[in-house]
């Protein structure tokens, strides 16, 4: 890691690692026994740990080679790892809290473990942590193999890989210690966001600066969706998070929005978080990794355009569907519901896409189980998308706002449609990476497809049942117009979906460590891919169109 | 000060606001299937399945 660098850009990097400790250490100084004082350390421990490495590779000799004429796969490496360290995390702390829904004992009577402060740990673990380590590894391999030019920056990517790890550190530590804003998706606290956006803006700055250096005369589509996702995650987080912390020593701080307003800018940042961060950065890794696997250019191009658009400006107006039935003006209820319907037209132009794309290979889906994992992910992008739309229809939202339903949609779409594509491009991504002839076993890949696929199916069915048996009793009255049923009735009736959305869940988590066991024995024990295997031309490409 | 009621961001968002979103949408149309870009897109959809791993400097 160190070798790559100048000795200038080590000095850099030490200097920056050094700032970075003195913060911490005014933190902790600042905050005492505040958790502010708690992250203060933890920044502190952070930037020391990855200080040793630049330090002691400090004299090393520098690079004597021409870095240009090299891609810059370090970083993508080492973000894949933290990938599947993170998936590994999250939905273990995911089986966690369902078990803890249907056994509450499992909370073991600790403040720290109690579901309310588990559950974003969870969210955060498997949506930044897994998602934004994911998306950040892979649209850097994106960037640089569509443009064909090197990252435009030697430091900048360790600075974005680790300070965006570090910023997910301080979100979930900060909720076992009882931190929070309250805003879903944007749980952690000022400092922590603050310290997004610095991380988010060299991102965005880098990631701009080499596709200018691309000779390519045109910027491929799934950059067109990684632009977006950093873009608008920017936007959105920003205006989320606009906050005045009670004083500098103290993690707690209180929104500048108020009422109905913050509950709408909660709502368009919640919503376009699942568009932004969920979709589009994903539909990059779609548009990249499967032609690629599937050696089939995409379907139509055009189509691929024009759903980019509509995906990119209809999801901004979708928010609302958050809050029919609420104190925000009927009006803007109906726009986002409007809009949630017609998102369906581009969301379905992709999904079908790619499934076109397919069209003519079948016998390879069949045979390769990491194009199935693709594939499969296109069908959850399309099934759940269409749900999405059916959901955000005012009259269906009244049966199924705040059940499990929402919760079945959403794990749809995370496990469904965000997992598996990422499953599918890590499989596709970790062999040429680490220059190696194939994945240490197809079997496992094969094993790792049918448990995501069983868990997602036993999770999902499990919520549709439970959701759809909350709203009715929710809603049924008796001949006196009084609830039929308690809430705990209600509750008492959940007791064996609760139990099969953890069993669920417990064979996806599986899942995901036979998959990192997979990339170890990759990386560890297959043999080096021949140099002249690699520089065949492609295969004849079939026009898909 | 000059203030904006709820009728008239009401009445502004359901003209320009659909306005602007019918002209966007034809810009975009007319992006996609403009003849002349129809070889760049040929050109990108096929060159990313080019196996060569090096970057062109």
């Amino acid at each position: 890691m160190i070798r790559q660098l100048t000795s200038s850009e080590r000095q850099f990097a030490a200097a920056i690692l050094l700032l970075a400790a003195g913060v911490g250490l005014a933190m902790a100084a600042t905050g005492r026994h505040d958790p502010l004082g708690v992250h203060g350390v933890i920044v502190l421990l952070f930037s020391g740990t990855l200080l040793y490495p630049v330090l002691t590779g400090f004299y090393e000799p520098e690079p004597k080679e021409d870095r240009e004429a090299s891609y810059y796969d370090d970083p993508i490496k080492v973000g894949i790892v933290l990938t599947m360290a993170w998936a590994v995390f999250g939905m273990f702390m995911g089986v966690w809290v369902a078990a803890q829904l249907a056994w509450p004992d499992l909370a073991f009577d600790a403040a720290w473990s109690t579901f309310g402060r588990l559950r974003p740990t969870h969210t955060s673990g498997v949506i930044f942590g897994f998602g934004g380590n994911a998306l950040i590894a892979t649209s850097f391999h994106v960037v640089q193999r569509t443009s064909r030019a090197r990252l435009a920056g030697q430091f900048s990517p360790w600075f974005v890989l680790f300070g965006f790890n570090l910023f997910c550190v301080l979100a979930v530590s900060g909720y076992l210690l009882g931190v929070t804003q309250s805003k879903e998706y944007a749980e952690a606290e000022w400092y922590a966001d603050i310290w997004l956006v610095i991380v988010w803006v060299t991102y965005f700055v880098l990631f701009l600066r080499t596709i200018a250096r691309r000779r390519e005369p045109h910027i491929y589509v799934a950059n067109w969706y990684f632009m977006a996702f950093i873009v608008v995650v920017a936007i959105l987080h920003i205006v989320n998070n606009l906050a005045v912390p009670v004083s500098w020593g103290h993690a707690k701080s209180y929104t500048i929005w108020p009422g109905v307003q913050d509950a709408m800018v909660q709502w368009w940042y919640g919503h376009n978080a699942v568009a932004f961060f969920l979709t589009a950065g994903f539909l990059g890794m779609l548009y990249y990794y499967l032609p690629v696997r599937a050696q089939r250019p995409i379907f139509s191009y055009r189509l691929s355009i024009l759903s980019f658009w509509g995906i990119t400006f209809f999801y901004m107006w979708a928010g609302s569907h958050h809050l029919h039935y609420t104190a925000l003006p009927h009006w803007v209820q109906t726009l986002g519901m409007t809009f949630s319907v017609m998102l369906l037209v581009p969301s379905w132009a992709s999904a079908g896409n790619a499934l076109l794309t397919l069209n003519g290979a079948w016998h390879r889906v069949r045979d390769d189980a990491t194009l199935r994992f693709m594939m499969a992910a296109a069908v959850f992008y399309g099934l759940s998308t269409f749900e999405g739309s059916f959901m955000a229809i005012r009259p269906v939202n009244a049966l199924s706002h705040y059940t499990d339903w929402t919760v079945g949609h959403v794990h749809a779409g995370a496990l469904g449609w965000v997992a598996l594509i990422t499953f599918g491009s890590l499989y596709t991504l970790v062999p040429t990476l680490w220059n190696r002839e194939r994945m240490y076993s197809a079997r496992l890949v094969e094993v790792h497809f049918w448990l995501a696929i069983a868990g997602t199916l036993i999770y999902v069915f499990a919520m549709w049942n439970s959701g759809i048996i909350q709203g009715l009793m929710w809603r049924t009255y008796t001949e006196d117009g009084a609830l039929a049923y308690s809430f705990v009735d209600s509750l008492v009736a959940m007791y064996p979906y609760y139990i099969a959305r953890a069993f669920g869940g417990f064979l996806f988590l599986i899942g995901a460590v036979v998959c990192c066991y997979n990339i170890w024995m990759t990386v560890r024990s297959v043999p080096l891919a021949k140099r002249r295997e690699r520089d065949v031309p492609a295969a004849v490409a079939v026009p898909g169109e | 000060m000059f203030e904006i009621s709820h009728e008239t961001l009401v009445a502004f968002a359901k003209s320009w606001g659909l306005f602007y979103l019918m002209g966007f949408f034809l810009c975009v149309v007319a992006y996609a299937f403009w003849p002349s870009n129809r070889k760049r897109f040929d050109r990108a959809k096929t060159s990313i399945l080019d196996r060569e791993d090096k970057p062109w400097k």
